[in-house]
């Protein structure tokens, strides 16, 4: 075995919290310092293995496997795949992003922010990469510790409120998920002999019962549909969203609530096949009400944070209908729509706390007529708006079209009724950027300086990147591919589900039409 | 380098004006005015030339095999479906490009004189190059994905010159609406997408034909049907025609540019990319021909009666591309291309040349304060006289071949209701074309009667809230309509803005590029001559729309739709002559207002269509999504979360009650417990 890439990834940002908690609390150059060289170590981690990732492998990739708890068959085991390479690239590039763009707003307990933070990134990176089941129960609830107390430590007014409502609610799930894990691991005990939390070994073994499958693929469904959050269990995002601090929302956005769609694509899908196909039409409709109902609360705030808040709802809709159309094309989007949603909400999410720290207000009604006073900002803004609606040439289509194709292959009333949220994604950001933006400039408003240089590179990486991968996401859906497609091959091996994509009719259809092209061609050659 | 290397390089044309977009975008300010005008504008220049050379490569090849493909580079693979970034050139697209090219540049060649002195001057012309390279992009695309890019990338440049002037509530809500109704649209376009995924795989334009052939006939249906739905937006067809009027809230060039000349035939380019499916399904043609044909008249009816000059432009933009839809219904879609180009041409020139009426009379679009500006503005008057006998559809100019072109196509294709429909419309144009130059330039001088009349407050036609101008404590000479230049029917008649002055003719750099078109306007019909092989544009096309089954009408079909299309230009050029040569005796009364009431009011209101829509969503509508959020969202759903929460506590404070530290109460407890697992585990063995 090599270097341990993804250990390292995992635990640079800890040696990190733990230093920086060590050090003496005046020290906040030092830690802020620190911060940065232990997020940005973290990134080039990532970026390396970004650089040696393998394209075309369809299994997983730098698996580290170490005993952990001998006893109860709990083993320490990393290794990445193209669903989850992504999520810890995008992590790795948001936390300096977000220590950056706290530089101004976060002025008190500088050291133990940045300890939580990089506390934070350590449970993240340990819930996209770890392959134990326990180890992934232990990092999902590592990751509400630091969110609490970033939340509860640097947040707005009812922060207290906003900090409980999340470990509570998302704790909940987690107890859902933990028994069970521990149900699963000993069925599995009692069948083979066996004690073991794999979740490769667990994936190869069935022999559930189909009624206990069911069953627990609701107890994984309540903590990622908590966590992703489906309608109705999405109550809890606009709350904590409006009272964290910037780089918590950033984050919370970018990666956290990315989780859920993971789970049910890393786990829900490997380990209760049949469950999943029996009850993908919930989950799809589930996702569709999501997709127009965030869309329409959205457009009701009258707190700019919290539009963004309820547009994460509708996009997470856009990722969990195109999970569960169980095709390739659609789980080649929703996963690339994880991709790309930290992109644009995050560079939302940054723009939205940047004018927060000028006027110190969120409410729309008390803004109007920035775009006279701060050019470059309206004009970032428009950027992270249309992509974030979703405009061709920015990622956020590509994942949504992909999604929407899918869903439309599975069963096309869930694709026509979703594909209405374009609409209202047009609504609920041109409507507050309307009267945000537009107008004459009044109040403080008139006062408001542009964005200085560090806050335009705080936004710019986000949306360069995000129009980068709209125009050319082939590098990223080549690496997605081969995991997307295992999954739904899965599915076929184990359950009678046929992916539509394969359909006989449809095939003998496109062949047809390849033929008569080219022979449309040839004729247009000779001449 | 052979024609088919040259034309694998087709492009290099939309990258052009893109490149420009990013520099002014990025470094427009330093550039500062009038560079960077020019600079867009050579980009322009650059990009027609560009167009010219495609053509004669294009024409160089022989006529059936001028089709070249270029795939640039894969855009989204994913599992078994794949959609690349390339380019198509055929008659199709190099007509649009030279359309785009050409007649951009005249407007950009105008814009550098009429937005001179604006603090946004580099920014409105990053747009403008921005629009080109969209709507570029849209036309040399080999795939209905990648014209999606650009379809949406249009739109967006067109929501960003609507609300140019953001500081004012109107433009920036007028803005915003276009988006939204293009995107009702959009959706059709995406369905349509989806559906051909479903049944054969790939968005590419060449496999249209052939999957035609084989899909069912409800499916072609569908997907021209749903097709038509984003043409429907974007060409501001009935129902979704309703963001177009208030695009005027623009400047005036971008009106001429993207909201007549342009981006408004995207849905026609669509359309005639989409033909096979129309040539199988008769269903889908047949709606797409109705719509066109009562969007035709039904907008002729609203122009009619509108008092300012840009949206009696606009409402004529709308009849005018349902002619074009009709004409694609029928199966002319050589004659909608036809009709697209002449509109371009005479739309372009009336729309410039309003601009400069407007620019010259204090920022006024009110026709009921003009008047006899053909002394004031010789030139533009001109130049806007030629275009009115081209849209009128008087022989010989542009409007007159290619209206009749399709006139004489419906009725040759026996389709005799739209071609009544068609015909009662041409009726229409002619009348509200001949009372608008009238209105402007001829009769009485009405201007200074105006200028005497006292400021009348404005109230805020259909925006959504209260506007916060004079918040800020803005210049004391305030103009109440400065803020409001869009005159709505049934508004009293401006003030006149001219402070005394006269009205006055625009700079040279406005009046060429009006000129240039006011003679395409008048020679363009010479691009498509009904006379034996002098149609050179139908020729040209033909290749594109193989398999079209197009029908040869006869001498005496041409001559009978011809001649009474003719007639009824005449009859509506008499009856507004009749009504409007003279001028208006006050500018407060408009005979023909005043006596077709109360038929007037509703067709002036256009039929309420808009304002019902917009008291729908700002009432019912916002009712609904209030309540979702303020009592569905806030008190139910997150009500039950936090019941919930609270249920717990309760159920814990009531179980701490229990540990109150009394010995007894435990014991109790306790016994009551034991006794509880000793008969489970008695009941349980027992069984």
């Amino acid at each position: 075995m090599g270097f341990p890439l993804l250990l390292a990834i995992i635990v640079t940002p800890l040696v990190g919290a733990v230093v920086v908690a060590l050090l003496p609390a005046a020290r906040t150059e030092v830690a802020k310092a620190l911060g940065y060289a232990f997020t940005g170590a973290t990134a080039g981690l990532c970026g390396y293995l970004l650089w040696h990732f393998q394209a075309g492998d369809r299994g997983f990739q730098f698996v580290y496997d170490q005993p952990w708890i001998p006893g109860l068959g709990v083993r320490f085991t990393l290794g990445v795949d193209g669903i989850s390479l992504f999520m810890v690239v995008v992590t790795g590039l948001l936390f300096p992003l977000g220590l950056l763009a706290s530089e101004k707003y976060i002025t008190h307990r500088v050291k133990a922010y940045v300890a939580w933070f990089l506390l934070l990134e350590t449970a993240i990176m340990g819930i996209f990469l770890t392959l134990d089941l326990i180890a992934f129960f232990v990092f999902w609830e590592l990751l509400l510790v630091p969110m609490y107390f970033l939340i509860l430590g640097w947040g707005s007014a009812r922060r207290k409120y906003a900090a409980t409502k999340f470990f509570i609610y998302t704790g909940l799930g987690s107890a859902f998920l933990l028994a069970s894990t521990l149900v699963l691991g000993f069925l599995h005990q009692a069948d083979t002999g066996v004690l073991t939390f794999d979740f490769r070994t667990l994936a190869d073994w069935n022999g559930l019962s189909g009624s206990a499958e069911v069953l627990l693929f609701v107890g994984f469904m309540a903590a990622f549909a908590i966590k992703a959050p489906l309608f109705p269990f999405h109550t809890w995002l606009p709350d904590v969203h409006t009272e964290a601090p910037t780089a918590g929302s950033v984050v919370l956005a970018g990666v956290i609530i990315k989780m859920g769609a993971y789970g049910f694509v890393r786990f829900s899908f490997e380990l209760f096949p049949q469950a999943s196909v029996d009850l993908a039409p919930i989950l799809l409709v589930l996702a569709v009400v999501g997709i127009i109902y965030g869309a329409v609360v959205a457009a009701m705030q009258t707190d700019l944070k919290r539009v963004i808040a309820y547009s994460s709802v509708a996009h997470m809709g856009f990722v969990i209908l195109g999970i569960f159309s169980l095709t390739v094309i659609g789980i080649d989007g929703a996963v690339f729509t994880m991709v790309s949603h930290p992109l644009t909400t995050g560079a939302l999410f940054l723009l939205v706390g940047m004018i927060y720290e000028r006027l110190h207000t969120r409410e729309i009604g008390e803004m109007g007529g920035m775009w006279n006073v701060a050019p470059v900002l309206t004009g970032l803004f428009i950027a992270a708006m249309f992509a974030g609606i979703g405009l061709p040439g920015f990622s956020g289509f590509v994942g949504e079209f992909l999604s929407l194709a899918g869903a439309f292959l599975y069963d096309r009333p869930f694709a026509i009724v979703a594909a209405l949220g374009v609409i209202f994604a047009a609504v609920y950001m041109l409507w507050p950027f309307k009267r945000a933006f537009a107008g004459r400039a009044s109040g403080a408003v008139v006062r408001m300086k542009d964005l200085d240089l560090r806050e335009i590179v705080v936004v710019v990486p986000l949306l360069a990147l995000s129009l980068f991968l709209g125009l050319y996401p082939k590098p990223v859906l080549d690496r997605i591919e081969p995991a997307a497609d295992r999954a739904v091959r899965n599915f076929e091996r184990k359950t009678d589900y046929r992916s539509p994509e394969e359909s006989r009719d449809r095939r003998d259809t496109e062949r047809r039409v390849e033929r008569e092209q080219r022979r449309a061609e040839a004729r247009e050659g000779e001449k | 380098m052979n024609a088919r290397d040259i034309l694998d390089y087709l492009g290099i044309i939309p990258l052009l004006p893109l490149a420009g977009a990013v520099i002014l975008l990025l470094a427009g300010r330093r550039i500062g005015e009038p560079r960077a005008g020019w600079l867009a504008t050579g980009m322009m220049a650059l990009a027609f030339l560009g167009s010219v050379v495609a053509l004669f490569a294009l024409l160089s090849l022989p006529a059936d095999g001028r089709l070249q493909v270029n795939q640039v580079f894969t855009w989204i693979p994913a599992g078994t479906f794949s959609v690349g970034m390339g380019t198509q050139a055929d008659p199709l697209s190099v007509t649009w490009l030279l359309l785009v090219t050409g007649v951009g540049l005249c407007i950009h060649l105008y814009s550098i004189a009429y937005m001179h002195g604006d603090p946004l001057f580099s920014r409105f012309f990053a747009y403008l190059n921005l629009f080109a390279a969209s709507m570029l992009i849209l036309v040399v695309a080999d795939n209905l994905l990648m014209t999606f890019l650009g379809w949406e990338g249009v739109g967006l440049c067109s929501y960003l010159l609507i609300s140019f002037w953001y500081r004012r509530n109107d433009a920036a809500t007028a803005g915003k609406k276009a988006f939204v109704t293009n995107r009702v649209g959009d959706v059709g376009f995406l369905l349509a997408m989806f559906l051909i995924i479903a049944t054969y795989g790939t968005l590419e334009y060449t496999a249209m034909a052939p999957a035609a052939e084989i899909i069912s006939a409800g499916t072609a249906t569908a997907i021209a049907l749903l097709l038509m739905v984003g043409a429907m937006g974007k060409s501001a067809q009935l129902p979704l025609h309703l963001w177009l009027t208030d695009a005027m809230e623009g400047p005036t060039p971008v009106s001429a540019l993207i909201h007549a000349a342009t981006m408004v035939t995207a849905g026609v380019f669509l359309m005639c990319r989409a033909y096979p499916f129309l040539e199988v399904s008769h269903d889908a043609s047949v709606v797409i021909m109705w719509i066109g044909a009562i969007t035709a008249l039904l907008a002729g009816t609203v122009a009619v009666v509108q008092p300012d000059i840009k949206r009696a432009l606009a409402y004529s933009t709308i009849s005018q591309l349902g002619y074009m839809f009709l004409a694609i219904g029928v199966g002319g879609y050589e004659a909608a291309v036809f009709m697209v180009l002449c509109h371009a041409f005479y739309k372009g020139c009336l729309f410039l040349g309003a601009g400069s009426v407007i620019h010259g009379n204090g920022d006024n679009q009110d026709m009921r304060i003009m008047g006899r500006y053909r002394k004031f503005l010789p030139v533009t008057a001109f130049a806007m006289v030629i275009a009115w006998l081209a849209i009128a559809g008087i022989p010989p100019f542009a409007g007159f071949w290619a209206k009749d072109e399709i006139l004489v196509e419906a009725y040759a294709h026996g389709d005799y209701g739209v071609w009544i429909v068609g015909t009662v419309a041409a009726l229409l144009t002619a009348v509200y074309m001949t009372r608008l130059i009238f209105l402007t330039f001829f009769g009485n001088a009405r201007y200074e009667a105006a200028d005497a009349a006292p400021a009348v407050p404005v109230v805020s036609g259909g925006s959504d809230e209260g506007d916060p101008a004079d918040a800020d404590g803005h210049d004391g000479d305030e103009d109440p309509f400065e803020d409001h230049p869009t005159v709505v029917f049934g508004e009293p008649p401006r003030p006149s803005r001219l402070h005394g002055h006269r009205p006055h003719e625009s700079p040279v750099l406005m009046l060429v590029p009006i000129l240039v078109l006011a003679g395409l306007s008048a020679v363009g019909g010479l691009l498509n001559l009904p006379f034996g092989k002098l149609d050179f544009l139908h020729q040209f096309l033909e290749p594109v729309f193989e398999g079209a089954k197009g029908v040869k009408a006869t001498t005496a079909q041409k001559l009978t739709a011809e001649g009474l299309s003719v007639l009824m230009a005449l009859i509506g050029v008499s009856i507004a002559l009749l009504v409007y040569r003279r001028g208006l005796r006050s500018p407060d009364r408009d005979p023909l207002v005043d006596r077709l009431r109360p038929v007037s009011t509703l067709t002036g209101n256009a039929y309420y269509w808009d304002a019902g829509v917009t008291r729908f969503v700002g009432g019912p509508g916002e009712r609904g999504a209030s309540w979702l959020n303020r009592v569905f969202d806030a008190r139910i759903i997150d009500g039950a979360v936090n019941g919930t929460a609270w249920l717990f506590q309760w159920a814990g404070r009531a179980a701490s009650r229990v540990q109150d530290g009394y010995v007894r109460r435990y014991a109790l407890g306790i016994l009551l417990g034991t006794v509880a697992v000793l008969g489970f585990v008695l009941l349980w063995a027992g069984r």
